[in-house]
């Protein structure tokens, strides 16, 4: 307990150098974030609503990719990206960029398969009517994606803490260099390596705080969209 | 609204990646980089030169893989024969000697195989391997890994051979090794520097160390630009050229821990 | 300008639904005109809900054909309007779930918003236009459902059981919108087991049992002397003090 609450002060005398890391790991993990539900959730509602030869199959993956290790996504990025790999020309190793595109790819399943479950609970329950109204699957797919806005919110924020949280895939790619692809949770893994663990729990503490305060807005909002819109 | 800044943010960023041109990346080790040492030296050669050096820490055996594949500029790390062999394929332009620092050998205050004081560091690892006292090795292909390999070579021990559960080897990082050396009470091989920085010290201490064997030299590299068109050979000779100038030396020398100098500058020696 | 022909009358030629190895529907042929009030009358599971839906055209036959009077699908689709056992409302307000029926009607934006209201108007939910339509009650849901499909302007109008799952007081107030659709000249096609109900709404009465359609008459005669044992049966059944 109380090399936590030194570590929180030793946390609070970095101050520029912590505000750094921390703008950095949530500009990375919100970057990632965007993309993967910007393709994330037309594919999940593409897999809720549309039936064609093999859906079962890609359900299947795509939950199974939720799991994926992030030290592997971040080896496959790290050899997709270096130099002597297929993408080298684009000198993303080692950069902020780099590590959001490794998170993305770990994000991408979790809202893809959150989304998908979500959309097909909600087309369950609309198909009936929204065929008989006269919507083609595609305009049903829109409909679907707002109707079930709440429940895709909570999708993205579990994808969002699962991009926060992670060390494996940003450490290789990025190379926790300072100032530059140091984030939280590579600071955390480094002061810990170095045997600080007081600085260590305290850069713990600030992630955890940003964490709950992510998971708070995500109850907040479907509690409040519950009462307003039934 | 908000979806569209985080999108300008994404491109800005890979913007920023792609456009920055002052900058070099040098793959060094964890050891070195934990010692604090780039902290202090870097920002004298960016003020100088406006050359920003970004460092990727990582276990010797891959920063050399680094340079290997050209995703890094220059390579620092303290291994002379890997260097010699990476020399040897062509992937380096020169190499130097940087600065030497040394290993000095951990151990419990209780010192259970009764090594403290002794000026003979293959003899302690031979009553260490006699004793069959807890051991703890980095086992992680680093520069410290095999220094400590070619000292149970020294005291006559093939070590392969003949470990037992004495001997635990943890593929990890100095730091993470010393926090396992501390929680079991165990001897250990570690850099000066980063015993010097390690906070987490139970009940451990330095029980050997002046061995000239124990000696660490560092050496760096510019890779080699004719194997990797992406290499920023003139900045990365830049840097070199400063490590080994008097500028360069000096600095080195005047980076202290706990008011001790940690690294020897060796240049041209 | 000519009249444009309706879409009735429909044609069920020896239609048969399977599922799962199951015969839910079996060769059925009739045919729905443009004048009485037709009800669909059966017990539970007697395939009333499937026969509507390959009516209405959201399951295919597994055998023969359903011919409405009118080749073009799309139009035959937006000639129709179902309404189901329990009402199916966006998260959005009373009058924003009409507007989304008449935007999917193509209905030019500027007049949707006067339509809807006009539809409101008419089941007696213009006071609840802009309230949460999931925060309703169910007979206000359900008066809801109603007012989409008036703004629609059907030629048929098929009901699922619309008052199942309601109390006689909102049962009652669907019912009166039924008659204010078939007085505005709506063909009215309507599942029920409630046989007060099919008295008081339907002029025709078609007595599924099994799957398969037993006997079917004009209301009055239907209840008076059913012709077969079965639907006989059935209203011992459903009117045990008879």
């Amino acid at each position: 307990m109380g090399a936590i609450a030194e570590g929180l002060r030793r946390v609070l005398e970095l101050d520029r150098e912590l505000w750094h890391i921390v703008v950095l790991s949530l500009e990375v993990s919100l970057c990632a974030v965007f993309i993967a539900t910007a393709l994330g959730l037309p594919l999940g509602a593409l897999l809720a609503v549309k039936r064609f030869a093999g859906r079962r199959a890609v359900i299947v993956l795509l939950n199974a990719l939720m799991g994926l290790p992030p030290v592997v996504v971040g080896l496959l990025i790290y050899l997709l990206l270096s130099r002597a790999g297929p993408l080298g020309e684009l000198g993303l190793l080692f950069t902020p960029g780099a590590m959001i595109i490794a998170q993305s790819v770990l994000v991408l399943p979790i809202i893809a398969a959150l989304a998908r479950q979500a959309l097909e609970d909600a087309w369950r329950e609309y198909e009936e009517q929204l065929r008989s109204l006269g919507a083609r699957e595609l305009q049903a797919g829109f409909t679907l994606m707002w109707d079930a806005r709440f429940s895709l919110v909570t999708a993205v924020l579990a994808g969002l803490g699962r991009a926060a949280a992670e060390v494996g895939a940003v450490m290789i790619v990025g190379g926790n260099i300072d100032g530059v692809t140091r984030v939280m949770t590579t600071a955390i893994a480094l002061e810990t390596s170095k045997g600080d663990l007081p600085l260590a729990l305290g850069l713990g503490a600030v992630l955890i705080a940003i964490v709950l305060a992510v998971n708070a807005a995500a109850q907040l909002i479907k509690e409040g969209a519950q009462r307003r819109y039934g | 609204m908000g979806l569209i800044r985080v999108a300008l943010l994404a491109f800005a960023f890979a913007g920023v990646a792609l456009a920055q041109d002052g900058f070099i990346t040098v793959a060094s080790t964890t050891s070195t980089e934990q010692s604090g040492l780039f902290k202090y030296l870097l920002p004298i050669f960016e003020k100088k030169t406006g050359i920003q050096v970004r460092v990727v820490a990582v276990g010797t055996g891959q920063a050399l893989d680094i340079g290997r594949r050209g995703d890094a500029d220059v390579v620092l790390v303290h291994a002379k024969p890997l260097e010699e062999k990476f020399m040897a394929e062509g992937q380096g332009v020169k190499r130097y000697d940087v600065m030497y620092n040394d290993f000095v050998l951990i151990g419990p205050k209780s010192d259970p195989a009764h090594v403290a004081g002794m000026k003979d560091v293959a003899a302690a690892f031979r009553k260490i391997a006699e004793a069959k006292a807890a051991f703890v090795s980095r086992g992680d292909r680093s520069g410290t890994h095999f220094a400590e390999l070619e000292i149970w070579k020294l005291a006559g021990i093939d070590i392969a051979k003949d470990k037992g559960p004495w001997y635990r080897d943890t593929g990890q990082g100095m730091g993470p090794a010393l926090n396992t050396a501390a929680a079991m009470n165990a001897y250990i091989l570690s850099d000066r520097g980063t015993w010097l920085s390690f906070k987490n010290r139970a009940r451990l201490t330095i029980v050997v160390q002046g061995d000239r064997r124990l000696f660490n030299q560092y050496g760096v590299m510019v890779v080699n630009p004719q194997k990797h068109p992406s290499v920023k050979a003139q900045l990365a000779q830049a840097f070199v050229d400063w490590l080994i100038s008097p500028a360069g030396q000096d600095a080195i020398a005047g980076y202290r821990v706990n008011g001790e100098q940690l690294f020897f500058p060796n240049a041209g020696h | 300008m000519a009249k444009r022909a309706s879409i009735l009358p429909l044609a069920l030629d020896n239609v048969s639904y399977a599922s799962n190895g199951q015969s839910i529907i079996s060769n059925v042929t009739l045919t729905i005109d443009a004048e009485p009030s037709t009800i669909i009358l059966g017990a539970n599971g007697a395939g009333k809900s499937v026969l509507m839906r390959l009516m209405h055209g959201l399951l295919s036959p597994s055998a023969g054909r359903v011919r409405w009077n009118e080749p073009d699908a799309a139009s035959v689709r937006r000639r129709q309007a179902m309404v189901f056992q329990r009402p199916v409302m966006l998260r959005r307000s009373a009058l924003a779930n009409v507007l989304y029926a008449l935007s999917l009607a193509g209905v030019p934006a500027a007049e949707r918003e006067a339509q809807a209201l006009v539809a409101l108007d008419e089941v007696g939910l213009r006071h609840l236009a802009h309230r949460p339509a999931r925060v309703l009650s169910g007979g206000e849901q359900q008066r809801l459902a109603l007012a989409r499909a008036w703004a629609l302007h059907p030629e048929v109008l098929f009901l699922d059981e619309p008052t199942a799952n309601l109390d006689p007081g909102a049962a009652r107030e669907i019912e009166t919108v039924i008659r204010a659709f078939d007085a505005a000249g709506t063909k009215i096609v309507m599942a029920t087991h409630n046989l007060g109900q099919a008295r008081r709404v339907g002029d025709e009465v078609i007595y599924l049992q099994a799957g398969r359609v037993i006997e079917r008459a004009p209301i009055e005669q239907f209840f008076a002397r059913p012709a077969s044992a079965e639907a006989a049966a059935f209203m011992k059944g459903e009117l045990p003090w008879v």
